[in-house]
C-alpha cells in the first residue's frame, strides 16, 4: 500500500498530493486573488484548508473523571511536530474561537497519522471542560504549529529521568510513546519516571504505563500518591527512587512550586545543563479580583519594562515607556493599534471585560493590565 | 435655498452625556449577545459570495452563450459587491475580530479592490471614522476633489465637479485607491515623497493581480469565450462600481447631513462624538436584501456610532438609535434610496458653484 498522508485527511496517497494537486493549487493561486485556493477549499471541508490548519476529532478516550484523550485527525495544513511539543488548539463555543495550548501525547510517526492530546477539565473554565467533557467526534478543531524546546535530543540519551506531576505528564507521554515505537535494534535508553499524582484513579495513563513497565525491562515508573502520603514529590524522593539521578538526562513538568525545587536541586549540583523543564505557564495569572489592578507590563521585542495602574491604557504605558507603539483614533474605532498579548490579563476600558488568551489581538488604546502583562511589541 | 448645514440641536452637556451613556449601554447590550448565530451569519455571507463566484467564472467561461453571459455576469456583480460591502468593508473595520478567527480577522483580511487593504484602512478607519465630516480634517468629505458644503472654500475646477463624479463612477474604485494613497498630502507635505512612491508601488501590485485576473487570466481559460468573459468581467467591475458609489455617497452626503469645524471637536467628550456621528450620516430605507447588498451601510447611523459592531446586528439597533434621537431631538437623516440619491446630485451641483454673497 503507498503511503498516506495526512494531507486531505489521509484519504489521498502522498505522492498524488505532492506531484498533482499541490502544484495544481498553486497554478490557481492568480485566479482567486486575493484569497487563496485553500479558501475555497476550506468551504468544502475545513480539514483541506491549508492556510488554517486544522483536525477533526475522530475519537474520545476517558483516562480519568476529569481527563479525556482526544484524537485528531490532522488536515493539509499539518506541519508535523517533535515528541514533547505543545499544540495551540482553538475550539469554537458559542461562535467564537477560544485558543488553548496542550502537550501533544502522540508519536510524531504515529501509523494511523492521528494527534492525541489529553485535555484535564480545569474547575471553572471555558474551554478544557468543553474538550474534556462535552466535545463529539466530528468536531473541527483549529489546529496552531507545534512548538516548544521540551523535546528529545537529537543524539540517544542511554539514562533518561523524568519527573511529573498531574497533566504534566502529557508532554512527557509524547517522549515516552515516542521511545516506545522505536524498534528495539537502535538499543533504547535506560527510563526512570517518577509521577506525582492524587491518588491512583486520577493518575492519567496509569493502565499503559503499568502494562509497559511489566514488559519492559528498560523502563521503570513509579507512581507517587498525594493523598495517601500526605505529601508532595520532593528531592528526597528522587534520591531515594533514583539515586544515579545525577548521572541521567532530566526531563521535569509539573507545577510551579515542584519545578522550582527540582531547578533549585540541580542547580546545586551544577547539572543546570542536564535539566529540560517545561512549564505550562509563564507567570501566575492575577487574580480575577476587580480590585486587583494595573502591574508591571512587559514589552517582549523591545525589552522594555514598565509600571502601570489600571485605568492607564496599554498603549500610553508602552509610549510613556519609549516603545514604539502602533496607534490609530486612541479611542477604540480604527483597530489601527492592535498588539498581540504574550501573557497576562487585561482588561477591556470599555466593556469591563477580561482577556487572559496568550496570542490575543487587544486594542491597546482601550485595554489595560490588570496584574503581571506581557505584549508582543 | 435649501440649507445644507443645519444649525445643531441646542442640548445641554449632560444631556449629551446621558445620549452617551445610553449609546454606551446598548453596545454593551449587543456585544453581551453577540454569539453562535452571527458567527452563522457571516460564515453563511462568504461561503454564498465564494459560491457566486464560482458559478459567475464558471457561466462566463462558456459565456459566448449569451444566456450564460447573463447569468455568469449577473452572479459575478453580485459575489464583487457581496466581498467589498458586507464582507470586506465590515471585516477591515474589525465587526468579526471578536472570533477569534484567523481567517476572519482585520488584520489579516485582503478585499477584491484595486488598492491595497493598509492604506484603506488608514484613510476610512482612522481619519474617516475619527473626524467624520470635520472639515479640513475628515478628508472623505468630498475626497478633496468635491465641494459639498458651503463652508468650504469654492475654487474654479469645482464648477467642473459634477462632470468629474459623474465620469469617474465607472472607475470608483481606482479612484479610491488613488486616493487612499494621499497625493494631497504630498503636495501640503504632510506625506513625504519616500511614503508616497512606497505605497505606489504596493498599489501597483495589488492591481496588477487584481486586473490580471480579471481581464487577462480567465479570459485566457475561457478561450473561444475569451471576449465576452472578458467584457463580463468588466460589466460586473463596473456595475460593483456604480453601486458601491451610490451607498457610499449616499451615507454623508444627502441633504440634512451636518459638517463641523475643527474648533467645533475639540475636546469633544465621548457623548458629543456620539451625536456628531449621528448628525454627519444618513440612512439610506430599503428591503433586507437591499441592507446587506449595501454591506448594512444602508443603516450609515448607526455604523458610525459603533462602526465595530457586527453588521448584521444594525437593523435591530436602528429602531432604537432613531427612537433616541427622537426623544432627544436630534434629527435622523433617512430616506428611500431615490430620494437620497437625488439629494447627494442636488448637492454636488450646487455646490459646484461659489455661495451666493
Amino acid at each position: 500500500m503507498p503511503p498516506r498522508t495526512a494531507a486531505l485527511g489521509g484519504r489521498l496517497p502522498e505522492r498524488l498530493v505532492r506531484h498533482l494537486i499541490t502544484p495544481l493549487l498553486r497554478a490557481a493561486a492568480p485566479l482567486t486573488s486575493p484569497l487563496t485556493p485553500d479558501d475555497y477549499l476550506g468551504l468544502l471541508d475545513p480539514l483541506l484548508d491549508a492556510r488554517h490548519p486544522a483536525g477533526r476529532v475522530t475519537a474520545l478516550r476517558a483516562e480519568t473523571d476529569d481527563a479525556t484523550t482526544l484524537l485528531i485527525r490532522p488536515g493539509r495544513g499539518w506541519a508535523g511536530h517533535r515528541a514533547g511539543q505543545y499544540l495551540p488548539v482553538g475550539a469554537q463555543l458559542d461562535g467564537s474561537w477560544h485558543w488553548r495550548t496542550y502537550s501533544l501525547t502522540s508519536p510524531p510517526e504515529r501509523r494511523d497519522g492521528l494527534l492525541t492530546i489529553t485535555v484535564k477539565a480545569v474547575p471553572g473554565g471555558r474551554v478544557s471542560p468543553y474538550l474534556a467533557h462535552r466535545v463529539r467526534p466530528g468536531t473541527v478543531l483549529r489546529l496552531g504549529p507545534a512548538q516548544g524546546e521540551f523535546t528529545l535530543p537529537p543524539a540517544p540519551r542511554p539514562r533518561m529521568l523524568m519527573i511529573t506531576a498531574g497533566s504534566g505528564l502529557t508532554p512527557v507521554m509524547g517522549l515516552l510513546r515516542t521511545l516506545l515505537d522505536r524498534g528495539d535494534a537502535c538499543g533504547h535508553p535506560d527510563v526512570v519516571l517518577l509521577h506525582s499524582a492524587p491518588d491512583a484513579a486520577a493518575s492519567i495513563f496509569r493502565t499503559e504505563l503499568r502494562l509497559a513497565r511489566e514488559r519492559l525491562a528498560w523502563l521503570r515508573y513509579h507512581e507517587h500518591h498525594t493523598r495517601a502520603t500526605g505529601r508532595r514529590l520532593a528531592p528526597g524522593d528522587f534520591e531515594r527512587l533514583c539515586p544515579d539521578w545525577r548521572e541521567r538526562e532530566t526531563w521535569a513538568c509539573g507545577p510551579a512550586s515542584l519545578l522550582d525545587a527540582i531547578e533549585e536541586h540541580w542547580g546545586r549540583a551544577g547539572l543546570t545543563d542536564r535539566l529540560h523543564v517545561e512549564r505550562f505557564r509563564l507567570t501566575p495569572l492575577a487574580p480575577a479580583a476587580a480590585t486587583a489592578v494595573g502591574g508591571p507590563v512587559r514589552f517582549t521585542r523591545s525589552g522594555v519594562e514598565t509600571t502601570t495602574d489600571g485605568s492607564e491604557p496599554l498603549l500610553e504605558a508602552g509610549e510613556r515607556a519609549g516603545v514604539a507603539m502602533p496607534y490609530g483614533c486612541r479611542r477604540g474605532i480604527c483597530f489601527g493599534c492592535l498588539a498581540p498579548l504574550t501573557y497576562g490579563r487585561i482588561r477591556d476600558l470599555r466593556t469591563g471585560d477580561i482577556h487572559d488568551e496568550p496570542g490575543r489581538l487587544l486594542q491597546t488604546c482601550v485595554t489595560a493590565a490588570v496584574g503581571p502583562t506581557a505584549l508582543d511589541l | 435655498m435649501v440649507t445644507t448645514t443645519p444649525t445643531a440641536p441646542q442640548l445641554s452637556p449632560s444631556r449629551i452625556e446621558d445620549l452617551g451613556k445610553e449609546l454606551d449601554e446598548l453596545r454593551a447590550e449587543i456585544t453581551a449577545a453577540r454569539g453562535h448565530e452571527d458567527a452563522r451569519y457571516i460564515r453563511t455571507v462568504i461561503a454564498t459570495q465564494r459560491g457566486l463566484e464560482i458559478g459567475g467564472r464558471l457561466a462566463l467561461a462558456v459565456s459566448i452563450l449569451p444566456p450564460a453571459w447573463l447569468a455568469g455576469t449577473a452572479m459575478l456583480t453580485t459575489a464583487k459587491i457581496l466581498e467589498n460591502m458586507e464582507l470586506g468593508h465590515n471585516i477591515l473595520h474589525g465587526q468579526w475580530d471578536w472570533l477569534g478567527d484567523p481567517a476572519i480577522h482585520s488584520t489579516t483580511w485582503e478585499w477584491d479592490a484595486i488598492g491595497p487593504v493598509d492604506a484603506w484602512k488608514h484613510s476610512h478607519n482612522l481619519l474617516h471614522h475619527t473626524w467624520t465630516n470635520v472639515l479640513g480634517r475628515d478628508r472623505d468629505f468630498g475626497y478633496t476633489v468635491s465641494r459639498l458644503s458651503p463652508d468650504q472654500r469654492w475654487y474654479p475646477f469645482h464648477l467642473l465637479q459634477p462632470v468629474y463624479n459623474a465620469l469617474g463612477i465607472p472607475f470608483f474604485d481606482f479612484g479610491v485607491a488613488v486616493y487612499d494613497m494621499e497625493p494631497d498630502g504630498v503636495i501640503t507635505g504632510r506625506k513625504s515623497p519616500r511614503d508616497f512612491l512606497r505605497d505606489a508601488a504596493a498599489l501597483t501590485r495589488k492591481a496588477t493581480r487584481q486586473l490580471a485576473k480579471d481581464y487577462v487570466f480567465f479570459p485566457l481559460l475561457a478561450g473561444p469565450s475569451a471576449l465576452p468573459c472578458l467584457l463580463g468581467n468588466l460589466t460586473a467591475n463596473t456595475a460593483r462600481n456604480i453601486w458601491t458609489h451610490t451607498v457610499i455617497f449616499c451615507g454623508h452626503f444627502p441633504d440634512g447631513v451636518r459638517t463641523f469645524t475643527e474648533e467645533e471637536v475639540a475636546d469633544e467628550t465621548r457623548g458629543q462624538w456620539y451625536l456628531r456621528q449621528i448628525q454627519g450620516s444618513a440612512n439610506i430605507e430599503g428591503s433586507p436584501l437591499f441592507h446587506v447588498l449595501s454591506g448594512n451601510l444602508s443603516h450609515q447611523i448607526e455604523h458610525h456610532v459603533f462602526p465595530d459592531l457586527p453588521s448584521n446586528r444594525y437593523a435591530q439597533i436602528a429602531p432604537r438609535v432613531r427612537d433616541l434621537c427622537e426623544r432627544h431631538g436630534i434629527p435622523y437623516v433617512t430616506g428611500p434610496l431615490t430620494r437620497q440619491y437625488a439629494s447627494m446630485w442636488a448637492r454636488i451641483l450646487r455646490h459646484a458653484l461659489p455661495n451666493r454673497a
